[in-house]
């Protein structure tokens, strides 16, 4: 194994830094996405509600595998040609995000409505009285559900392997086929991934505990 | 103009359900209105309306010269003059408590930060809890939580205060010191209050007026001595006689 590892190094290094690099980009961006749309859902104003809610609905009931083919395959037709590695990425971010969007929602509304109300009382503007007040105690009681999505966001980027991403599962993929060392190449594969999710589930619980 | 909030045909409904029913009303500049009556009648909702946290379907209701249901009014603006102490405190569960007193007038009114603090200190100590500034609301009483709460309001200068059963939910050891506070806010002379509450004795040293609610309409309101002497309405007899008992 320690050889299949040094012969190999260089394809598993850069298959671990795209699938990090992956990964990286689709949390901050599907995080700030699904947050959007978790207020969405929320605002007074119905018609936004329903965006937020189609939104979300569309996004988490299709296969990451559909979303992602559908960037990678569809719109270069239309619109611009897009590579593996951006169309796994922005598949992942909008899969992602709408799974964000719901643990958000939750969160929102597990804060009591009276928080919402005294400062709107106050004459804060909905917006105002989401950011200072009503937000960071939802994401409070978010936090635990938002790790398990980020490393679930973390596995699921081993959909890049299914359009030429380069990534982790991608490298694994070819060389599993090269030197037939199917059992250790994915042993390794599962090791590499497993330095991304375990500091994350780690700092998590961390996070969660600080903040009780 | 010396009225301060003017209820003209208003009525509200939950769905099918009327709970407001023609109200008509008017309150003064300055003036103390207690409003009382039984579980259900509509005293929160009509003290809700005043600040747009329950919107009306028809009439007016207007508000320090505003009408509240008229699309164009900015509420935001209505509800910097119209400070509101509900029932159970809501303060700001992540903030500590001088971050509560002075997050709105930072955001809202742009304060200065010096000016802000300075303020937020006088009103703590005015409420007796200077000493609690870096508590989480968590960390102190109920009866703690409404004085902070109070001064909250207060920190927006407002021009007239609701409170919504302000002691109800605290034990009876607390309900002194909250009264005490609101006492002294509503006898400052250019503040108008409208007080639900079941505190009658409280009710009787403050009221400038009494209104008895029931079934979503007013039964009866009249000046504070009238209303407890004797009151015209078999209804508000028969709740003033079984409050007052026990
Ligand atoms: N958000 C609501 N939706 C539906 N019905 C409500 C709502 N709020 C209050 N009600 C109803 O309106 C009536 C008056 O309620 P409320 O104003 O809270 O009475 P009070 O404060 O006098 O106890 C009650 O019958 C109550 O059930
Ligand atoms: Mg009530």
């Amino acid at each position: 194994m320690i050889h299949l590892l040094t012969s190999n190094w260089s394809a598993f290094i850069s298959g671990f830094g795209w699938t990090l690099l992956s990964s990286v980009l689709a949390l901050f961006f599907s995080l700030i996405i699904g947050s959007l749309f978790a207020i969405l859902e929320v605002v007074p104003n119905k018609a936004l509600r329903i965006i937020g809610n189609v939104y979300v609905e569309i996004f988490r009931n299709i296969p990451l595998l559909v979303i992602t083919m559908f960037f990678y395959l569809v719109i270069p037709l239309y619109i611009v040609k897009i590579n593996g590695f951006a169309a796994g990425t922005v598949g992942l971010t909008i899969y992602t995000s709408a799974f964000i969007a719901e643990t958000v929602r939750a969160g929102i509304n597990s804060v009591d409505p009276g928080q919402m109300e005294a400062a709107r009382s106050q004459g804060m503007t909905f917006w105002q009285a989401m950011r200072h007040i009503v937000l960071p105690q939802a994401f409070k009681y978010v936090l635990p559900p938002l790790g398990n999505q980020f490393v679930n966001l973390v596995k699921n980027s081993s959909v890049l392997a299914f359009v030429a991403g380069f990534d982790l599962m991608y490298q694994g993929n070819a060389i599993a086929s090269q030197t037939f060392d199917t059992v250790n190449t994915y042993v390794i594969v599962g090791i590499f991934y497993l330095i991304i999710t375990l500091p994350i589930s780690y700092y998590m619980q961390h996070l969660e505990k600080k903040l009780a | 103009m010396s009225s301060m909030i003017e209820f003209r045909n208003v009525q509200k409904y939950y769905g099918e359900f009327h709970a407001l029913k023609d109200i008509n009303l008017e309150i003064d500049k300055g003036e103390t209105v207690v409003l009382i009556g039984p579980s259900g009648s509509g005293k929160s909702t009509l003290s809700r309306t005043v600040n747009g946290l329950e919107t009306i379907q028809e009439g007016q209701l207007i508000v320090n010269g505003r009408d509240i249901a008229d699309r164009s009014t900015d509420i935001n603006r209505i509800r910097r003059d119209v400070g509101m102490v509900f029932q159970h405190f809501n303060l700001y569960a992540n903030k500590d408590v001088l971050e509560n007193v002075m997050l709105a007038p930072r955001i809202v009114l742009k304060m200065s930060e010096e000016e802000n603090k300075k303020q937020a200190m006088a009103l703590l100590d005015q409420v007796g809890l200077a000493d609690k500034a870096h508590n989480m609301p968590s960390q102190i009483s109920g009866g703690q939580q409404q004085r902070v709460a109070i001064a909250r309001s207060l920190a927006m200068k407002p021009r007239c205060m609701l409170f919504d059963e302000p002691t109800s939910a605290l034990d009876p050891e607390m309900i002194d010191d909250v009264l005490k506070v609101i006492k002294y806010v509503t006898s400052q002379s250019d503040m108008t209050s409208l007080i639900v509450t079941h505190e009658m004795g409280f009710a009787q040293e403050v009221a400038n007026r009494v209104i008895f609610m029931a079934d979503g309409q007013i039964l009866e309101d009249d000046s504070k001595d009238k209303f407890f002497d004797h009151p015209t309405n078999e209804r508000a007899t028969q709740f003033l006689s079984k409050i007052i008992k026990h």
